[in-house]
């Protein structure tokens, strides 16, 4: 990948994360997210992850953020009611989880392999094959896992959502309707 | 290296040309069409110092499309309604159009053109990925229409974005599923090696076309493609006996136009892929490299430019032929209701889907496949 290319994505990743954080609007937040994981999708293919690359974008940018922006309209949320201050205890929770990020980062940041040891990748690095092989080997155990998981959820999903349906039916019968309720009382003319 | 720039270059302006072109093909013909389907005149008050008339010809309303109604909808005004969000509001049309703009870069329109010492490809960009590559286009074209309804601050507009982004999240399901079984039937997720892979015959005169082998594939992506591109009738997002016009009731004049041009985008996009997957691309029958070979044991050589002319035609007149089917559908069929929607997608064509890739899947380990 050119070096003034890669400056460039990993400039917008970085500025449309801050635009994901920053914005009050809601909807904006979920653009500026969505724009950080097509970046990120280029990125991969540009380090020659074609495959995750494509799957990361079909996947992220495709239909869940779809499904953030969904979240937002079913729950109405106004457009700039977006959070704001929060307690003191989800400062505190927020402020350890940036640490420990800022602290991971850092350790992966020194620990990297100098630029002049790196070696170049082999031809068939990141194409399907390639990844299919990885996948259904080395992590065949936790693919199938994660189908598993996955599979429960939506099953658990379905579950909750009938059970809710059910409720409501019974919390709210349909009113028996009578004849007076559906004629109004006439008016008598004087 | 330069003289592979220019070619590459050549290839992305003739692409965005040709689709340009065919979306006010299109436009005309489901003008045009749509009249003589339901027994109606159609286009017909324009006309160029009335030439036509003079030379005794009927108007075909061909002046109406391509001239008088873009310049009408291009010089109207631009309404942005009040509390709108603006930046959005303008951005939303083009960030409908330009995925499914950029999707045809993998259109395959030939095999190898031969021009001196070069060799070019005539697929537009040869990538290796390009059954993944259409469909994260496909997934990133939700945005512009859920986006252009969101930011019109109506809340008709609004529905129609709820209801475009369900109904195309749920298809997109469907769609894959289709492409992946086709992607299992030929081993590969390069569109030009499944161009390929169709050539030759079966028992002597039948060409090897996708269609034979994945007629299920077929039907399910003819499907969903036509509710990806909200067409009747899958045509809920716009619903006008319902909500005005769905996502684009606040827009007027060009970007209306870009919305409309999306849409005749889409139809050209769901031919293209239909075309490449089922109907061999740029296959002609029983044309090979060198010439025809005909079922008799005739041929009839040919030099490689005319080889490569016959294929770019035969690759359009597949994806027109399949674009007027769709139109054809379109003014035949009258709107499902939403529930029925919904059971199409997630009861009917997900399920049938899965079996006819696992079908797929157990043929192709069965015969010795990779």
């Amino acid at each position: 990948m050119p070096q003034p290319l890669f400056a460039f994505l990993a400039a917008l990743a970085i500025i449309a994360a801050f635009g994901t954080i920053l914005q009050r609007n809601l909807i904006h937040c979920v653009l500026g997210f969505a724009l950080v994981l097509i970046d990120l999708g280029v990125l991969y293919m540009g380090l020659g992850a074609v495959t995750v690359g494509f799957l990361q974008i079909i996947v992220y940018v495709g239909a869940i953020m779809v499904l953030f922006l969904f979240v937002i309209w079913l729950l109405n949320v106004q457009a700039d009611a977006g959070v704001r201050g929060g307690g003191l205890g989800l400062k505190l929770l927020g402020a350890i989880g940036a640490a420990a990020l800022a602290a991971e980062l850092f350790t992966i940041f020194f620990n990297a392999p100098k630029l002049r040891e790196v070696r170049t990748i082999a031809p068939d690095f990141g194409s399907v094959a390639t990844l299919a092989r990885v996948l259904f080997s080395q992590y065949l155990v936790a693919f199938e896992t994660t189908s598993l998981l996955l599979l429960a959820a939506i099953v658990g999903a379905i579950a909750l959502a009938r059970r809710l349906v059910g409720q409501t039916a019974r919390i709210a019968p349909p009113a028996p309707r009578s004849a007076a309720a559906e004629t109004p009382p006439r008016r008598e003319v004087a | 290296m330069a003289i592979e720039l220019v070619i590459g270059a050549i290839k992305a302006v003739v692409i965005v040309l040709l689709v340009l072109g065919l979306t006010t093909l299109m436009l005309w013909f489901e003008r045009k069409g749509s009249a003589l389907i339901q027994d109606r005149i159609g286009a017909n008050r324009a006309a160029v110092f009335g030439l036509g008339k003079r030379l005794g010809l009927p108007n075909f309303g061909v002046i109406n499309t391509v001239l008088a109604d873009p310049i009408k909808m291009f010089t109207k005004e631009d309404f942005v309604p009040d509390g709108a969000d603006r930046f959005l509001h303008g951005l939303a049309p083009f960030l409908a159009l330009f995925p499914v703009i950029i999707t045809f870069a993998v259109a395959p329109m030939g095999d190898i053109l031969r021009i001196g010492k070069y060799d070019i490809d005539l697929q537009p960009a040869n990538l290796d990925v390009a059954a993944l590559y259409v469909l994260a286009t496909i997934g990133i074209g939700v945005y512009g229409i859920a986006l252009g309804g969101w930011a019109s601050n109506n809340r008709w507009a609004l529905l129609g974005a709820i209801r475009a982004s369900a109904q195309m999240i749920s298809y997109e399901i469907a769609m894959g599923l289709a492409i992946i079984a086709v992607v299992v039937t030929y081993g590969t997720l390069d569109l030009q090696q499944m161009c390929r892979a169709q050539g030759g015959v079966w028992f002597g005169f039948v060409p090897r076309w996708g269609i034979l082998l994945q007629p299920v594939s077929f039907l399910l992506l003819l499907i969903s493609g036509m509710a990806e591109s909200k067409r009747v009738p899958f045509d809920l997002p716009e619903g006008e006996s319902e909500l005005v016009a769905g996502y684009f009731t606040e827009y007027s004049g060009g970007k209306q136009a870009v919305f409309m041009m999306t849409d005749f985008a889409e139809v050209l996009l769901v031919a293209v892929l239909i075309t490449t997957f089922f109907f061999g691309g740029w296959q002609v029958p029983w044309l090979y490299r060198d010439g025809f070979h005909f079922p008799g044991g005739a041929s009839w050589m040919l030099p490689n430019v005319v080889v490569a002319l016959l294929q770019f035609v035969a690759f359009w007149v597949k994806v027109i032929i399949l674009s007027c089917l769709q139109i054809l559908i379109r003014w035949t069929l009258p709107r499902l209701r939403y529930d029925q929607l919904m059971r199409l997608g997630w009861k009917g064509l997900v399920p049938i889907g899965l079996l006819n890739l696992v079908v797929t899947a157990f043929i192709v380990v069965a015969a010795g496949g990779k």
